[in-house]
């Protein structure tokens, strides 16, 4: 910046939206201006970057939960063992990503940065459903990028303090944006991962409760998707959990998570398929 | 064919400052004052809304006295500029001084240049380090000095009067009850009488080093200063002045608008 003063476009009234600024002073900025060049037949561009894979989010009475694999995977290659795919995006809400991992973590980086802009200047946060449609918006501008094999897919979950509940939306490629209920999974594992919650998941569990049916989804996920990394048990790289209640949102500290994962490990020792649902019942819900 | 009247750049100048002066110090004082754990803002500000004190990044707040619009201005671009670079670059690189720097350049340009008003405006911005030592609060006047402050620092409506009451009474280290009670005290002195500002007319933030999140900037609410300031006796509001007015030009009044 050559000019030490601030640009007259920054004394400006206008957008509190943080992405609508930058497309306007500094659109190069935004991960979806980028023009990809076409390659010739047959070259995919996904197949030059890394991608991440599975994500899942599944809600308790008094929050919700959202954990991540660590695995990323560049064909047939593992590219990163130990890359983090969930972040918290302000004080009440997560995202986790799926998708080509280099433009779903600038992203995240963008949707942070939007969501304190908005609270900074407004001086009061955005609504979960507020959040949820910026979200969307963002992914919408990077429909070129998708088309051209460089899709991101997120996984947004949150407490709703309006609602007081733990809320979960997915997303498309195009932005469109749907509420889940329950619990969610997104990325290449996800359907082993849905399979797996919808034999484990009670709507009565606790956090506890729910952190072991989440790390038991990934396990599975794992288990039948080679893209999914499972729990590292030689290098204790475990997956990354962020709880989020009234309270606001944490991430589960390493130990923790290693506690429940070696846990459902064990578990699995006697019954590699993981815990056995009743045939019939229906009495447990 | 006419002469226009010659004006000394002396006298120019100086009308220019008389003018921002008066704006400034038609309002009520905002202090910053280094605590223990941070720097505590005070400013008496019957208003829930219009804040005179905010966050404009991690470490950093913005706190100003004069006109609102024009303030309010200010930090905007301040947030704006703050989160531009902290996107661009990383969130580290986003300093205090640089932000000085630019509403210093900025206020400079408008006060010498002829065709605008100049802003009726004083900011602090300030930043905390790790330690009390790397603390920076930065004071910049409407015509875009920069001063460097130590310990306190007040600005707008008697600003002469609170900073003596708090040059006898300050100290650097004191916990935040202590440094709240006598800045609180400080604001509600005059050369006739001390005063007993009632909690819900005081706006009251933090930047605190010992808050776990990254932003370090928090809100102190009225629940909470009751508690921190214990019993105080009877309190009185201030009375009504400086009104919160549209300009009208050529109205009944030609008071500008000044944050209260």
């Amino acid at each position: 910046m050559g000019d030490p003063r601030l640009p007259a476009a920054f004394l400006q009234p206008g957008t509190s939206s943080f992405s609508d600024f930058l497309a306007e002073q500094a659109p190069d900025l935004l991960p979806g201006r980028r023009a990809v060049p076409q390659g010739h037949s047959g070259s995919h561009a996904g197949d030059l970057a890394p991608h991440g894979t599975t994500i899942v989010a599944a809600t308790f009475p008094g929050g919700v939960v959202m954990a991540g694999d660590r695995r990323a995977t560049m064909g047939n290659i593992i590219a990163q063992r130990d890359i983090e795919k969930v972040f918290p995006a302000d004080e009440f809400s997560a995202v986790g990503i799926a998708g080509t991992a280099g433009i779903a973590v600038e992203m995240v980086r963008l949707f942070q940065t939007e969501l304190e802009h908005y609270e900074k200047i407004e001086g009061t946060t955005l609504s979960m459903d507020g959040k949820a449609n910026r979200l969307a918006a963002l992914i919408r501008g990077n429909l070129g990028m998708a088309m051209q094999g460089l899709a991101v897919v997120p996984l947004f979950a949150g407490y709703d303090l309006a609602a007081d509940q733990g809320r979960i939306f997915s997303y498309d490629v195009t932005g469109g944006r749907y509420e889940e209920t329950a619990f969610h999974s997104v990325g290449s594992g996800s359907l082993f991962a849905r399979g797996s919650l919808k034999k484990l998941y009670r709507d009565d569990l606790d956090e506890t409760g729910c952190v072991t049916a989440v790390v038991q989804a990934l396990y599975d996920a794992a288990d039948d998707d080679s893209a999914t990394g499972g729990p590292d048990l030689t290098r204790r790289i475990f997956p990354i959990v962020q709880v989020i209640t009234a309270d606001g949102g944490r991430r589960l500290p390493d130990a923790a998570v290693a506690a429940i994962a070696d846990e459902v490990i064990s578990g699995r020792m006697s019954r590699p398929d993981g815990p056995a649902a009743p045939l019939t019942g229906g009495d447990a819900r | 064919m006419s002469m226009p009247f010659y004006v000394s750049p002396e006298q120019l100048m100086k009308d220019r400052a008389d003018f921002a002066r008066k704006g400034i110090a038609r309002g009520r004082s905002v202090v910053a004052v280094q605590y223990a754990d941070g720097i505590l803002f005070v400013s008496e500000n019957p208003s829930q809304a219009l804040h005179k004190v905010s966050e404009i990044y991690d470490r950093i707040a913005f706190a100003a006295v004069g006109r609102y619009n024009e303030f309010e201005n200010l930090r905007i671009a301040g947030v704006r500029l703050a989160d531009m670079r902290g996107y661009a670059y990383d969130r580290r690189d986003v300093t205090g001084r640089g932000l000085a720097n630019a509403y210093a350049q900025t206020l400079g340009t408008i006060f010498s240049s002829g065709g605008e008003k100049p802003y009726e405006v004083e900011i602090f911005v300030a930043e905390i380090g790790d330690t009390a030592a790397d603390d920076q609060l930065y004071r910049l006047t409407y015509d875009g000095q920069v001063n460097d402050e130590h310990g306190f620092a007040v600005m707008g409506g008697a600003a002469d009067v609170v900073g003596a009451y708090l040059k006898e009474r300050h100290t650097d280290s004191a916990p935040l009850a202590d440094a709240l009670a006598v800045t609180v005290a400080a604001l509600g002195h005059t050369d006739s009488e001390d005063r007993v500002i009632p909690v819900d007319d005081l706006e009251v933030a933090v930047l605190d080093r010992t808050r776990t999140q990254p932003r370090k900037f928090s809100r102190i609410r009225p629940a909470r200063l009751e508690q921190l300031l214990g019993d105080r006796g009877a309190a009185v509001s201030a009375p009504q002045e400086p009104p919160v007015l549209p300009a009208s030009d050529g109205g009944g009044s030609d008071e500008p608008p000044i944050a209260p």
